[in-house]
């Protein structure tokens, strides 16, 4: 099913950015191409279709003559204007990266319950959020996720070192719940 | 009757009926949210299921799948904003409806509408069943790679003017799937001698970076919006009279939704398309369509309702997944080690029954909540997007760490995560991508063993079905290549 509405369907013109999409994807595909040899082997005495090497080659072979098209297309196609601000809109994204990655590392450190409370509650400052309602939206939110999720669905996340200075019977609470 | 009793008994537990519960309710309230939908909700939630029993674990998933879109009509009425990308032609009628100051009655029908699509499906698939037991065992490897390859050659067509791009990342997921070590010789490909790579790249963490992280940035780096309240009065149980009124629409929209909802890779969008098309051309006020057409709600609703049931044939006979929210499911029937397939349907019938049951029970469930609750969901339907994108950011975490703890898994998930994103704000699909991987596997293991009992090509169709397969193929591929050149012939004259 594709996520895209009737209205917005189908799209002959490309959407600003398209074009160093499709230089990027192309690019990509025939660099992946050129390291086939390498990065796969040929087995003797093995049938065609049974190579390791079969289905990366036709994987990147499709991509390669998709992408050619795509590009083409992006190129003879009249620009939508505007690029550099939709490209600067893409990169935005990688703050939010950092900021998950940021998460991903102190969960370990100071557990599941205070990272994610910290998370949170700084990403609402963040993005510029001040109301009393959504910062108490943000703790109970946070709160919430992980009761439900480690102490209700049991999800694997350990605990965090922090939870040693804890009393034995707390700590084990903690790591097992929080 | 043995086979009915085992399999209501499968569902008369407290974990499922729970788990029922959650998942229908759950999954109108994420469906009411604009900007979560189904997908995001099913790739979170993947990995906490893979702790509970399958029929525990799969009626979760079913329950958000089949409910969410009962809840992505609210916004699509009240706000002319679809909750789920499938509740977009809901808008065409349905807002008109409510800004002419019948919120209520709009809301009413797209109830009723989805309700009735939704029975309708589960009646077929009872029907349908005994057909599939006898036919899918003679489905083997060479039918299941054909149904495999039917199922990209129909991802990638079913994207009108998006052809190029569907392929590409069709493509792409193929590749995907390849990285890793070679499932028979086991040699390493594509993993630059970098250890992490060795294992592959796992399907979850892409699901969960495609639409989980890359819908979170998306919300984050775009302006916040905090849509406005809007007031519903009156009852909601009138609609089930009016879509009665309209039998025949909301009967040909529902079957439309089972036909395409089987085939894999084509789903909900076509469906909603030919059943308003279909709706509009034997209505006596064609004009009104667009305007606040009843038969134009009743046709959207209807359909988009009657796929979840329909796509579970595919998955549950041959174990082809047909669109992305059934190739989430097949991993939770994987990590189980319950193999779908034609087996399944031979060994495990009061399985099939239960699911499709609990397909039944979560349709009374989430019509009679939205009954007397839309106005409490109004509230939900206001959270701002930012916001949501924090919690969309934050559960997504969850899905991705809980999996194996794995740092290296996180990073990963982001990359795709941005790569979504892109994809997303170039109105590109991210479906291909999920379809590729998961048939790409399908395709490579079912290829090598049927090639092993085949001397020449023709051998390769020489059986009923397969041919028959093969023949659709290249039907289909013909097909589009003519109605290509007849477009771009009328484009130029």
């Amino acid at each position: 099913m594709s996520e895209s509405s009737l209205k917005s369907r189908p799209s002959h013109h490309p959407k600003r950015g398209d074009i160093y999409f499709a230089a990027f994807f192309l690019l990509a595909s025939l660099l992946l191409l050129s390291q086939i040899g390498t990065e796969t082997s040929w087995v003797k005495g093995t049938k065609f279709f049974a190579q390791p090497r079969f289905w990366p080659a036709v994987s990147l072979i499709g991509m390669t003559v998709f992408a050619s098209l795509y590009f083409f297309r992006s190129v003879l196609s009249k620009r939508a204007g505007n690029e550099v601000k939709e490209i600067v809109l893409w990169l935005k994204s990688l703050e939010y990266t950092v900021w998950f990655m940021a998460y991903v590392v102190i969960v370990p450190i100071l557990g599941y319950l205070i990272s994610t409370l910290v998370f949170v509650y700084a990403l609402s400052l963040r993005t510029g959020y001040r109301e009393r309602i959504i910062l108490l939206m943000s703790g109970v939110s946070a709160v919430a996720i992980v009761v439900i999720f480690k102490g209700f669905l049991s999800v694997k996340i350990p605990g965090g070192q922090l939870y040693e200075i804890f009393p034995s019977v707390i700590r084990n609470f903690m790591i097992l719940y929080l | 009757m043995e086979l009915l009793l085992s399999s209501i008994e499968l569902l008369v537990r407290w974990d499922v009926i729970l788990a029922l519960l959650v998942g229908s309710i759950g999954g109108v309230i994420i469906g009411a949210i604009p900007g979560v939908g189904p997908a995001v909700a099913i790739a979170i939630l993947l990995p906490a299921t893979f702790a509970m029993e399958p029929i525990v674990g799969l009626t979760m998933l079913l329950g958000i799948y089949g409910s969410s879109m009962y809840g992505g009509a609210i916004p699509a009425i009240l706000m002319n904003t679809p909750g789920t990308a499938v509740n977009a032609l809901t808008t065409y009628d349905g807002h008109p409806i409510a800004a002419k100051g019948n919120p209520q009655r709009a809301l009413s029908l797209a109830y009723s509408a989805s309700f009735f699509g939704g029975i309708f499906s589960i009646i077929c698939l009872m029907f349908l069943s005994q057909l599939l037991a006898v036919v899918a065992p003679h489905f083997g490897s060479r039918e299941i790679f054909l149904a495999a390859l039917l199922g990209i050659v129909l991802v990638v067509l079913a994207h009108r003017g998006q052809v190029l791009a569907a392929g590409m990342l069709a493509c792409l997921g193929i590749f995907i799937n390849t990285v890793g070590l070679e499932p028979v010789r086991y040699t390493r490909r594509f993993t630059f001698d970098q250890t992490w790579l060795a294992s592959g790249i796992d399907l979850i963490v892409v699901v969960l970076g495609l639409f989980a992280l890359s819908q979170a940035f998306l919300l984050l780096v775009q302006d916040d919006e905090r849509p406005k309240p809007v007031e519903v009065g009156g009852g909601l149980f009138d609609g089930l009279k009016e879509v009665l009124g309209f039998k025949r629409v909301a009967t040909v929209s529902s079957s439309f939704g089972v036909m395409m909802g089987m085939i894999p890779g084509v789903g909900e969008f076509t469906a909603q398309f030919f059943s308003y098309t279909y709706a509009q051309r034997t209505s006596k006020e064609p004009q009104k369509f667009g305007k606040g057409a009843p038969e134009g709600l009743i046709a959207s609703e209807a359909a988009n309702n009657a796929v979840p049931g329909a796509a579970m044939i595919p998955l549950l006979a041959l174990g082809i997944p047909g669109e992305a929210l059934t190739a989430m499911m097949l991993s939770v029937f994987y990590v189980h080690n319950v193999i779908p397939g034609p087996q399944l349907f031979a060994n495990q019938m009061d399985f099939v029954l239960a699911l499709y049951f609990a397909l039944f029970i979560l349709n009374v469930i989430v019509l009679l909540f939205l009954v007397f609750s839309t106005r409490g969901l109004l509230h939900v339907v206001r959270i701002p997007t930012r916001f949501l994108g924090i919690i969309i950011l934050t559960l997504g975490f969850v899905g991705v760490y809980s999996l194996r703890n794995s740092m290296t898994d996180c990073a990963i998930a982001a990359g795709f995560g941005i790569f979504g994103l892109i994809l997303k704000r170039l109105n590109l699909p991210v479906v291909p991508i999920v379809l590729g991987m998961v048939l790409g596997g399908i395709m490579e293991i079912k290829l090598r063993s049927a090639m092993a009992r085949v001397k020449t090509p023709l051998d390769f169709v020489d059986r009923p079905i397969a041919a028959i397969i093969f023949g659709l193929i290249v039907l289909i591929i013909a097909l589009h290549i003519r109605t290509y050149i007849k477009s771009r012939k009328q484009s130029e004259k």
